[in-house]
């Protein structure tokens, strides 16, 4: 097990670098540059900025010297745009906010997703049944870009129980519609997946075994059909993990949370090639960790994995 | 009185296709520390007469009739008064033993769950009873193996687990689902003589189903043959083996191969198994029987019963080939 994961963060290393030289080359053959706008600055301020910067060197010696900086010092080098500010800077400011509403809403995906999975499984072809598909087949065609501007209209315009936007300090307040903008959709699949794979679950010759036993239906579900039921729901986890964070650029542009979303958009504009980089590594090694969490996981839940 | 009284006994299941019925008014029954056969063709009927009595068919099963055991119809009962029958009581093992034990438990936890249930042990008592019943099912080194997990052991293996899980509140009735018919010869045998070894020591009653005549002779004192979800035959095993009084009964010993005789070809049962969602009006033996009359089409004979025998044909007993 302890090699296993060794020998994954190995792997990582080698699969990091590529994800950094292949954006990297994305951003420096993309058109135009930090510095140009829409009144061209004159050509000799221009050349001074870039050297300033080092964007006056070769291809070879940009990415070299980029690449030891990161590898050697974690530095991801100043941001273009924000002014005296590093990439560290700009993501030890964005990260922690997306995090915090990252992190909720992938808690109320998952419990209120297995939950309804699982109700709905116990209890087929019920009412309870029928309303858990149809709220989780809602909530999959509502994409965060809709349900985001359809949350602010109801509760900030129409009711005006919350505020429209911004963070202070993610205050619960502020934390409700970006939780609930974002988690609802991955609350969904959450919810189909789990129910699916409870339904085949229930029908396997172990779970007869168990009844045949007179054990409680409680105990027959929890104990003895949990575990598999939650296997394929894991495997979902880590992608949809990434897409919480990914999908944090729709909800710091609709609800002004300040995340590394915001940053992210904002830098692709400006072509602020240190910020973007830094947040495409950033979320990349979260994506290799997330991977390799969910795989140590399988194997403590199947006892037929060995890694 | 019997320990498990069966009568008129209906298993019907509501599919797109319409109802189809898997029993047809059943009636059996067995006393304590007997062994019964159930024999029959893939869908006779005979393992959801067993499921129909543990409370196990389908969702889209449902039985009516009596199935009285100890005197209290087990169809009446609602799960939570089965669930203090089940195991306790009256156990039951599977066909397929490879999927039949939970992969994701280890086996001392799934056993000690039963007699925690319904014994109220403890869990290391428990453990230790389970290992005891591991090397009485002669499981070797049982006492280092039952934290293992089901896929560490063999089929044959896992089928003794499954034996010694059923029995460790020593029920009083264990229906064996086909036990062998998953397993290779020779772990066949062992099982067999496992479970006739159960019989003596805990004087424990075995409804034995099964497609295979061969371990039924040497095991069951009883054997019923089913058709069509209905009773073809019943009797003592070594008379209806000796002396069958039904075409299908003959049939079926027709059709075991014998190693003391020069043949040149397998004897067959002409036909296929019936399709339960249209069972013809009559016997439902009559398509394929060799001796059918008139009357086997239109009218469904009655059971006749004599001291130790019964059966549901029309043909004339010594008119039986």
């Amino acid at each position: 097990m302890l090699s296993f994961v060794v020998r994954r963060l190995a792997v990582a290393i080698p699969t990091l670098l590529i994800l950094v030289v292949l954006s990297f080359i994305l951003m420096y053959s993309a058109p135009g540059g930090p510095f140009n706008s829409e009144r061209p600055l004159p050509p000799e301020v221009l050349a001074n900025i870039e050297a300033k910067y080092g964007l006056d060197q070769p291809f070879w010696k940009q990415i070299v010297n980029y690449v030891s900086g990161v590898v050697t010092s974690f530095d991801f080098g100043p941001s273009f745009q924000y002014k005296d500010r590093t990439v560290n800077d700009v993501i030890a400011q964005g990260f922690p906010v997306t995090l915090t509403y990252g992190f909720w809403s992938f808690v109320v995906a998952v419990t209120v997703g297995v939950s309804l999975g699982v109700a709905a499984a116990i209890k087929q072809n019920s009412w309870l049944d029928y309303l858990a598909v149809g709220i989780s087949i809602g909530a999959q065609v509502l994409p965060n870009f809709v349900m985001a501007p359809i949350l602010l209209l109801v509760f900030t315009l129409w009711l005006g129980w919350l505020p429209g936007g911004g963070w202070e300090g993610g205050q619960w307040n502020y934390l409700i519609m970006p939780v609930i903008a974002l988690s609802t959709s991955y609350m969904a699949s959450i919810a189909r997946i789990t129910r699916s794979s409870m339904l085949e679950v229930l029908n396997t010759n172990f779970i007869r075994t168990a009844q045949a036993k007179g054990l409680p239906m409680r105990r027959v579900i929890w104990r003895h059909a949990m575990k598999p039921t939650i296997l394929p729901v894991l495997s979902y986890l880590g992608p949809a993990f990434v897409g919480m964070i990914t999908g944090s650029v729709i909800i710091d542009v609709f609800f002004s949370t300040g995340g590394i979303g915001q940053f992210f958009v904002n830098s692709a504009f400006n072509r602020d090639y240190s910020v973007i980089m830094g947040i495409t590594i950033l979320v990349g090694t979260l994506t290799i960790l997330f991977n390799l969490l969910v795989d140590i996981l399988y194997a403590w839940i199947d006892p037929k994995i060995r890694y | 009185m019997s320990l498990l009284e069966i009568e008129d006994l209906r298993v019907t299941f509501t599919t797109a296709d319409g109802d189809v019925n898997a029993v047809n008014g059943l009636c059996l029954n067995i006393d304590k520390g007997e062994t019964l056969a159930i024999v029959g063709e893939s869908g006779s009927g005979k393992s959801q007469t067993a499921f129909a009595a543990m409370g196990l068919l389908a969702k889209n099963g449902r039985a009516t009739g009596q199935a009285r055991f100890d005197g209290q119809d087990l169809l009446a009962m609602n799960t939570r008064q089965l669930n203090k029958i089940r195991s306790k009581d009256m156990a039951m093992i599977f066909q397929d033993p490879m999927t039949s034990l939970n992969p994701y438990l280890r086996v001392s936890d799934q056993m000690a769950e039963v007699l925690m249930l319904h014994q109220g042990l403890g869990k290391s008592a428990a453990v230790t009873e389970a290992v005891r019943m591991l090397d009485a099912v002669r499981i070797p080194d049982a006492r280092a193996r039952v934290t293992m997990f089901p896929h560490e052991f063999s089929g044959g293996m896992r089928q003794r687990i499954m034996i010694a899980m059923s029995l460790l509140c020593q029920p009083r009735l264990l229906i064996a689902d086909e036990p062998t018919t998953a397993l290779d010869v020779t772990v066949q045998a062992q099982i067999m003589q496992l479970l006739g070894d159960i019989r003596q020591e805990f004087g424990t009653a075995i409804i034995l189903i099964t497609h295979d005549l061969g371990i039924v002779a040497g095991f069951c004192d009883r054997t019923l043959v089913m058709y069509g979800g209905q009773i073809m035959e019943e009797g003592p095993t070594d008379d209806i083996f000796a002396d069958p009084s039904h075409p299908y009964t003959s049939g079926l010993l027709k059709a075991v191969p014998r190693l003391d005789q020069a043949t040149e070809e397998l004897a067959t049962i002409a036909g296929e198994p019936p399709d339960m969602s249209r069972l013809p009006a009559g016997c439902p033996f009559s398509p394929r029987c060799a001796q059918v009359l008139d009357n086997c089409r239109t009218e469904r004979p009655s059971l006749d019963v004599t001291p130790d025998r019964r059966r549901a044909c029309h043909l004339p007993v010594q008119e039986v080939a």
